[in-house]
């Protein structure tokens, strides 16, 4: 497979993010399909920051640890990420801040000072640079430029032609001949796919990696419709969203784990008063505040478990932007169909990453109502039915008087203490579950790849499964992500092992979360190939990890 | 009192629990506005945790009851949702002052057209007789049997501090007052609290104090912003003062759910939207 990998490192501050971005439109232009992933730390100004960015001919959604083209806009970078290097790469740096005894220089600050730019244009120059050496064609170059660049246009590309100008060709990077897609993030395609679904309203408190949803969400909420709040805090949020769901509307959430622990009160509320609200968790580094700017998928458990008392919820696990456009739809689909909580879980490696996304490989399904109270008898907010779902009616109805509760109730929403009740209004939250269950049935839930003969798979979940996708098909062995979680599905997950004797499991914590729920469904889990140290696994990386249990 | 308003939940408040006054006057105020023209299909009470939550069940409209200290964001969210609604919340002292007071001071700051009705009673009761925000300092209870070490809050003073735009107090010895200040409240646009020293007969009866020092502000103009921190200043729930009752404190302002009065996209809007946000990030 054609691909090529580049990064780019400065300051936090320099404009890294940006100019990834733009480094895979460009990529993206030429015909390939991108992957970014970001690390920068949990600073402002300052600290070591940088972006690297896979183009291939086929899609990706995973990055190596080798790179072919390294750019570095200070010493750290080239320090850093010089190891990166093999035979055939190439480094460009700035000449002017940064002294290696390989490589090319351009002389970035004197270009900056000639033509009376600003500091963060010097990795505009750079990019320029980076076209020439690669055989960009300087149109490409513009074009990009000229779209992702909102102030400052002409200057910027001033400065990027001369950076242009001042480079030698050091590798002919082949175009391809598929067209560009769109490049999303996670966060921003679960906003896409909640809005696409009919979301109504959006609360969510700033955390990191969820913050994109909402400031995509907010930017565009006049266009939607949509109501996007910030409030005061995650127990506000989460309690708004109840709120907003007893007035009708189709209500989603976003956090990390610290502001999901704030939430959980309002989660088991959710539950017992069948007020559906989907919860996107973004997993960072924890325990506690833990790495706030790196990944981690720790949250499974908690997720699982979060709140008092018994109620259903539904799970879901996207791996990158097509899926996490699709899944965020149909969990607020399901939420709304039967009246429960759907967590989303994200990571930060997902969240923040950037993927090519073609809408032409997804299809939504038709998007769910609340289901309606028929009229027939005196409204009953909890009327017990058979499969646990009541119709609903919401306020003002002249013909209705529609009372939730967090107490223990009685279909009418009365509170009870009576033991018969109880029982019966338990029933019919948890019954719900089992319906869920079936009609997950309808949906590919477990998603399988690589080599389907072999004894081996590789099991990953969330942003885990692009590079084990990858790594088993590099490895001729089967591929395996659960996307929906919970309720565990475990008919197609059996289905998707017939005839595996070893399950490796995949994951970015250091329990196996993943390989104990599989455990749990009475599946043997042979072995577990876990990271917990902020960082996701490089597809090198993991090809090393899994060779030898492959094998063994 | 119109059997129409009234449940089959049973009550279960001590006799001569002051929450009584507050359900009477409350039912009372809906039938006025009822007669005046407002459907109390269009009315929504949330209510906290506590034993002026169980109001949630005593009367016949719609209703949100909530978690302890979680009225104010589910009364706010829903008042957003549909600005149409009356949207009308009972707290405690313990579950507004105390926990969730956050949300509280936001309600006010962002000026969001709820009311907040507070049956201050200034002890918890359901949880058996400990000490609240407001109860006086050293006051004895179950969590603090050497008397409490903090002085109260004073939470009209905070709601002014915060930008509400209707403070009043009211006690559950005047049911009249009460009927009359509920009824502003809620016709009032914008945030408005009405604070009601409700005595708890079980666990801290302040009938016989209450009495002694309540009176009903006249000749007080309550748009005068000096005139009200003043009053609010008489008494700080903890020293021995007169105590005004009646509206302190009363602005105009915009309020916060206007801002998302956009109504939402319809599907075909929404798919095309979709596609051109994507087409952007090509």
């Amino acid at each position: 497979m054609q691909e090529f990998s580049v990064l780019i490192g400065g300051k936090a501050g320099f404009g890294i993010d940006t100019s990834g971005l733009i480094i895979a439109r460009i990529l993206n232009q030429l015909g390939y399909r991108v992957y970014i992933y970001r690390d920068y730390p949990s600073v402002i100004r300052g600290g070591h920051t940088f972006s690297i960015i896979r183009a291939a001919e086929e899609k990706i959604s995973t990055h190596r640890n080798q790179i072919d083209l390294l750019l570095a806009l200070n010493q750290d970078t080239a320090d850093f990420h010089k190891s990166r290097l093999t035979t055939g790469s190439a480094l460009i740096y700035d000449a002017d801040s940064v002294k290696i005894d390989t490589g090319m220089g351009i002389p970035v600050a004197k270009i900056i000072k000639e033509e009376n730019a600003t500091e963060i244009m010097r990795n505009t120059c750079l990019i320029g640079a980076f076209c020439k050496a690669c055989a960009i064609p300087e149109e490409i170059l513009v074009k990009v430029l000229k779209q992702s660049i909102s102030s400052e246009v002409d200057l910027n590309l001033k400065v990027a032609l001369r950076g242009y100008s001042q480079a030698q060709l050091l590798t002919r990077l082949k175009p391809l001949t598929s067209k560009p897609l769109p490049i999303l993030s996670g966060n921003e395609a679960i906003g896409l796919g909640l809005a696409a679904a009919g979301l109504n309203s959006y609360f969510a408190y700033p955390m990191t990696p969820s913050s994109g949803i909402l400031h995509f969400l907010a930017k565009h909420s006049a266009d939607f419709g949509l109501k996007v709040v910030h409030p005061e805090s995650e127990i506000a949020v989460m309690l708004m969203a109840l709120g907003a769901a007893y007035a009708g509307q189709k209500t989603a959430v976003g956090t990390s784990g610290g502001g999901f622990c704030l939430m959980t009160e309002g989660l088991s509320f959710s539950g017992m008063a069948e007020l559906p609200v989907v919860i996107v968790l973004g997993q960072r580094t924890g325990p506690s505040t833990g790495l706030p700017t790196y990944t981690g998928q720790t949250e499974l458990n908690f997720a699982l478990w979060a709140g008092q008392g018994e109620f259903s919820r539904l799970i879901v696990a996207p791996a990158d932007s097509e899926q996490a456009f699709y899944w965020s739809a149909v969990a607020l689909n399901l939420a709304v169909k039967f009246q429960v909580p759907a967590i989303i879980l994200s990571d930060k490696t997902m969240a923040e990453g950037g993927y090519s996304f073609d809408i032409a490989t997804i299809k939504l399904p038709p998007e769910e109502q609340f289901l309606a109270w028929d009229r027939k008898d005196a409204y009953k907010r909890y009327l017990d039915t058979e499969n646990g779902v009541s119709g609903l009616a919401f306020a003002p109805e002249k013909e209705a008087i529609i009372k939730i509760n967090s107490y223990e109730h009685d279909e009418s929403g009365i509170t009870t203490e009576d033991p018969q009740i109880t029982k019966k209004m338990q029933a019919k939250r948890l019954r719900k579950e089992k319906y869920l269950s079936e009609e997950l049935r309808k949906y590919k839930v477990v998603n399988t790849a690589g080599g389907l003969d072999s004894f081996v798979a590789v099991v990953g979940w969330g942003s885990n499964a692009g590079v084990c996708a990858e790594a088993a098909r590099n490895l001729g062995v089967r591929f395996i992500q659960p996307v929906v979680l919970w309720p565990f599905p475990l008919e197609q997950f059996k289905r998707a092992i017939e005839g595996v004797k070893k399950i490796i499991c995949v994951e970015n914590n250091s329990q196996g979360q993943l390989a104990g729920l599989i455990a749990n469904a009475g599946i043997k889990v042979s072995e577990r190939v876990l990271r917990s140290d902020g960082r996701p696994f490089t597809l090198d990386e993991l090809e090393q990890e899994l060779k030898p249990r492959i094998n063994g | 009192m119109g059997n129409k308003l009234d449940t089959y939940a049973t009550n279960t408040w001590c006799p001569g629990c002051g929450n009584f006054a507050i359900l009477a006057a409350i039912k009372s105020v809906f039938l006025s506005l009822a007669q005046e023209g407002l459907p109390l299909e269009n009315v929504v009470l949330v209510s906290g945790i506590g034993c002026h939550g169980k109001i949630a069940d005593y009367i016949n409209v719609n209703s949100f009851y909530s978690l302890h200290g979680r009225v104010v964001p589910a009364a706010s969210a829903i008042k957003i949702s549909r600005p149409g609604l009356k949207v009308i919340g009972f707290a405690g002292d313990g579950d507004c002052y105390g926990e969730g007071l956050e949300h509280l001071i936001f309600a006010a700051k962002r000026n969001i057209d709820i009311t907040m009705i507070v049956h201050n009673n200034r002890v918890y009761g359901l949880t058996t007789g400990q000490y609240t925000p407001t109860s006086p300092l050293n006051f004895k209870g179950r969590s603090t049997p050497g008397g409490t070490k903090e002085l109260p809050l004073n939470p009209l003073e905070l709601m002014l501090a915060s930008g509400a735009g209707f403070i009043s107090r009211g006690t559950s010895h005047g049911i009249e007052l009460l009927k009359r200040l509920f009824k502003e409240a809620i016709l009032h646009k914008g945030f408005s609290l009405v604070d009601v020293l409700q005595v708890c007969v079980t666990y801290y009866n302040m009938y016989e104090y209450y009495d002694k020092r309540v009176y009903e502000l006249t000749d007080h103009n309550p748009e005068d912003y000096q005139q009200a921190v003043a009053k609010i200043r008489e008494w700080d729930y903890n020293q021995d003062a007169r105590i005004a009752l009646g509206l302190l404190y009363k602005k105009q302002a915009p309020t916060f759910e206007d801002n998302f009065l956009y109504p939402p996209a319809d599907p075909a809007v929404r798919n095309d939207l979709v596609k051109r946000i994507l087409e952007k990030t090509v």
